[in-house]
């Protein structure tokens, strides 16, 4: 096991399973003694988090220092090594002498958990550039989350349980991020599954929230399925090419390696693809099954939060990018033609922003806007921009879960636990300036607005898309960019502005809605009694009417925001920064394979031809041909597009038009001014059909729950409650008739006389024999040696007759 | 010489033998009894070994004296301590055996 010569390594790459660990063993400590201790927990969740941050920091700064070793090391067919992976490997291609081409080997180790046969399942780690972006997005977001939750959640009947759930959370999200092998993509994505469910459904005690909780562990579990088929097919076709490059169909680098030696067959990693995809489509909030991210509202803000930014939905992106060569090829996407993830994204994307227009719950608004942007990074994934869609799950994860704490401090401090912008919020920007400011510049970097994060990731995804052929999805992120802008305008122009309504305006004892607009509480402290953690003493009792937040509240917020700009300029082209290229991006350079055979008949000999896919103008290398015989390429070489303000310009201007027609209409319709569009859904038919249908969320609950589940669930249950009374039963009551008749008959007959009689008979035969040679037994000597030398003289007579 | 000679006089001592040994009450004279059955196998060893000259039946019959001589000598502590206990060697009042 060789390490590397020029790919440095360090003690916080080589340890890096450390970071999902320690949350692991936090959550254990909490939910054993968390009631103990004297914060309930929360002090040991926060600690853990923090340690995991120490770690994946020293992690990022050495896997840094790893690419510049490989890159000043890549003209010189420097050996490299791998850790805990049979081979070793070392890059070949050094074309043009540009630094940023070598293959940077990730440190990949791995531990035995179970064995089956030959196959090893196994534990461990595959630190990269794109693990690391994101333990270390993953590790903040977790931290400055907890941070806000120890005010957020003060009170709680369930603090400790809640803090609990939080560190598992991010613990799977972890153990997913640094997953070695499928099997361990597996366990982090379903403890994810688990505690989505515990922390949506924390309080419980209403109706609403268990449903939600429920929801969206079941439309969840829809697409795990395909993870668990995607795995299966992936692992069938992928297995023998691992085996023989001395690893398994688990391992994600193997899975890599195959899926673009052009050995894999197309057809298994189209089905693989789109299993898995199925999957991402779940756990992503990806149409058309999104439907549970904006019911999952219904879990504490913090949850949101976390749940929206930088864990849970962005597993499915994850997945896609991390086994982005299996889609790749998959779907053939770097030859410009129309594939699954493009179109899902698209039509996510405008669906989602439609929707984000007729909400009023100010946390559905980001809801939706969160599917939207979900629907950018798997565009992004889906026309070959991967390294944009990476940078967009960066600087999304930072300003959304800023826009979910600013929404979170506005409901603690400013809406008494309302959520609804049209009746309990407006004109707060006064009263609460640091939550105002902050989501002020989240909302700027979400919308596109130049020189804020969003605009450096959503506008390259966009730009991408065009240079890369896809002409229909350019447009599509267009318009979903006009489209984000507007509606966020009109969110913040119902909160921020206008005349203060409801709670904003300090009457929040008349008129009080909780989470759920649906359930009217005539008595104010039931309502509060249901809710427990919402709940505060100081609402009740000294102040009155909206104002700021306390600190561990606006700390996280002021952080937050200041990143919704400063993340953006780490890969911003127009300002020439290019890190996430160089850091996170895997290049797709052929390395060469060590100890290969070099028959050149190898793909022959799989009985597979090799899949020739150079096309006119595209240079040689992974993704364009498969690799020559000896090297395996890890990922796909991809084009990047070049930012240049011209083709900036159509998107800043579609935002700057939207936030335009948007405050305009704003101002009309909410502020009261005169305008055209003022009543327009009541006056003009058209209008208020696209109304309701957008309220109705396009009927698609309306599709699952009533058609789906009474069409398919209702007749179903109604047939198996038929098969079951008359064919299973009648099955089960005369298998147990006809069983008792048997037993009696084999009683009577078989046990009773044949068995019995053996053995009575048997007894009887000894006792009679014993009897009849009882006189033999004198126990006299004499006479036992005249029959012991009797029966010689019998036996002498009989050797002498028989003359032997 | 005959070789016939030698099996009569085995033939014989080993029917007294027997018959002591079925006969006789006394342990003791059974003891003799089986010494005499015995030493007719010993002449009846010996006689095959000088028809067939090897020395395979002497070696034989010195062994089985040596075996007699043991038997014979656990043989009467037996009959001793018998007498011992009962103050009598009739062997059909021995009959504790009987089942």
């Amino acid at each position: 096991m060789m390490l590397a010569a020029s790919a440095s390594t360090g003690w916080f790459l080589e340890n890096a399973f450390l970071i999902p660990l320690i949350p692991a063993i936090g959550f254990a400590i909490i939910i054993g003694f968390g009631r103990r201790l004297p914060k309930g927990g929360s002090e040991v969740g926060i600690a853990s988090m923090a340690l995991s941050l120490a770690i994946a920091i020293g992690a990022t700064v050495q896997w840094i220092q790893r690419v510049g070793s490989v890159d000043e090391g890549s003209g010189e067919h420097a050996l490299g090594g791998v850790f805990g992976f049979a081979r070793s490997v070392f890059p070949t291609a050094t074309e043009g002498g540009h630094g940023g081409e070598a293959y940077v080997e990730p440190v990949i180790r791995s531990w035995t958990w179970w064995q089956s046969g030959s196959l090893e399942f196994g534990l461990g780690q595959h630190i990269d550039g794109l693990a690391v972006m994101l333990l270390l997005l993953v590790a903040f977001i977790s931290l400055l989350v907890q941070i806000f939750s120890t005010e957020y959640v003060a009170g709680d009947r369930r603090y400790t349980h809640f803090f609990a759930a939080l560190t598992l959370f991010s613990a799977g999200m972890l153990v997913m991020v640094l997953a070695e092998n499928m099997i361990q993509l597996i366990l982090g994505w379903e403890i994810m599954g688990l505690c989505s469910f515990m922390l949506i459904g924390h309080w419980w005690e209403e109706e609403a929230n268990s449903r939600a909780a429920l929801k969206a562990f079941f439309t969840v579990r829809v697409g795990d399925m395909g993870l668990l088929v995607g795995t299966a097919v992936i692992f069938f076709g992928a297995n023998q090419w691992a085996v023989e490059n001395g690893s398994n169909g688990f391992s994600i680098q193997a899975i890599s390696g195959w899926a673009m030696s052009g050995e894999a067959s197309t057809s298994v990693l189209f089905w693989g693809a789109v299993a898995l995809f199925i999957a991402c489509i779940g756990k992503s909030g990806q149409f058309p099954l999104h439907t549970w991210l904006p019911d999952a509202m219904a879990g504490p803000t913090p949850v949101s939060s976390l749940l929206h930014s930088s864990t849970m939905v962005v597993a499915g992106v994850f997945l896609v990018a991390r086994l982005y060569p299996v889609f790749y090829t998959g779907f053939d996407i770097g030859g410009t033609n129309v594939n699954l993830i493009a179109v899902i994204g698209a039509i996510t994307i405008v669906i989602a922003a439609a929707l984000a227009f007729v909400q009023n719950d100010i946390k559905k608004v980001l809801a939706y806007s969160t599917v939207s942007q979900l629907g950018y990074m798997m565009l992004g994934l889906g026309v070959g921009a991967w390294l944009p869609a990476v940078f967009h799950i960066f600087t999304h994860a930072f300003f959304k879960c800023c826009l979910f704490l600013a929404a979170g401090s506005i409901s603690h401090s400013g809406s008494h636990h309302s959520f609804d912008m049209k009746k309990d919020m407006g004109g707060l920007w006064r009263k609460m300036p640091i939550t105002a400011g902050s989501w002020m510049i989240s909302t700027a970097a979400l919308c596109g607005v130049p020189f804020f994060s969003g605009f450096f990731s959503k506008d390259e995804i966009i730009d991408n898309a065009h240079n890369n052929g896809y002409t229909f999805f350019y447009y599509v992120g267009l318009v979903g960019a006009a489209m984000t802008a507007a509606y966020m305008t009109r969110a913040t122009y119902l909160t921020f502005f206008g005349t203060a309504r409801g709670a904003a305006a300090g009457e929040h004892h008349d008129e009080h809605e909780a989470h759920d607009t649906a359930a009217h509480h005539d008595d104010h402290d039931a309502d509060h009694g249901a809710h427990g953690a919402d709940h505060h003493d100081d609402h009740h009792g000294a102040h009155a009417g909206p104002h700021e937040s306390p600190w561990r509240i606006t700390a996280p917020l002021v952080i937050l925001a200041a990143l919704a700009i400063g993340s953006g300029y780490l890969n911003a082209p127009a300002v020439g920064t290019h890190y996430f290229t160089d850091w996170v991006e895997p290049r797709g350079a052929a390395v060469e394979l060590d100890g290969y055979a070099s028959d050149e008949g190898h793909s022959e000999a799989l009985g597979l031809a090799a899949l020739p896919r150079a096309e006119e103008g595209y240079s040689e290398g992974c993704g364009y041909t498969d690799p020559s015989p000896g090297t395996v390429c890890y990922a796909p070489k991809l084009n990047h597009a070049e930012f240049s303000w011209g083709k900036a310009a159509p998107s800043i201007i579609l935002v700057a038009f939207g936030i335009g027609i948007s405050a305009w209409l704003s101002l009309g319709v909410f502020g009261g001014r005169r305008n055209p569009f003022v009543g327009l859904t009541r006056r003009f038919a058209p209008a208020r059909w696209i109304h309701t249908l957008l309220v109705r969320k396009y009927f698609l609950d309306d599709l699952y729950e009533r058609v789906i589940v009474r069409s398919v669930a209702h007749p179903i249950s109604k047939a198996a409650y038929w098969v079951n009374q008359n064919i299973l039963d009648g099955v089960v009551n005369g298998v147990g008739k006809s069983g008792r008749s048997a037993g009696d008959w084999v009683y009577r007959n078989v046990d009773q006389r044949v068995v019995d009689g053996a053995v009575k008979a048997s007894g009887v035969v000894a006792s009679e024999s014993g009897h009849a040679l009882q006189p033999i037994q004198s126990g006299r000597v004499n006479q036992y040696g005249a029959l012991l030398f009797g029966a010689a003289t019998v036996g002498a007579i009989l050797l002498i007759l028989l003359n032997i | 010489m005959y070789a016939a000679n030698f099996l009569l006089l085995g033939a014989v001592l080993f029917s007294i033998g027997v018959f002591g040994v079925i006969a006789r009450r006394n342990a003791v004279m059974v003891l003799m009894s089986i010494e005499l059955i015995l030493n007719a196998v010993n002449i009846n060893l010996i006689a095959f070994a000088l028809m067939n000259d090897s020395a395979e039946g002497h070696v034989f019959a010195l062994y089985v004296i040596a075996v007699a001589a043991a038997e014979v000598g656990v043989g009467l502590a037996m009959v001793l301590m018998i007498y011992r206990n009962r103050r009598s060697i009739a062997l059909d009042e021995l009959s504790e055996m009987r089942g």
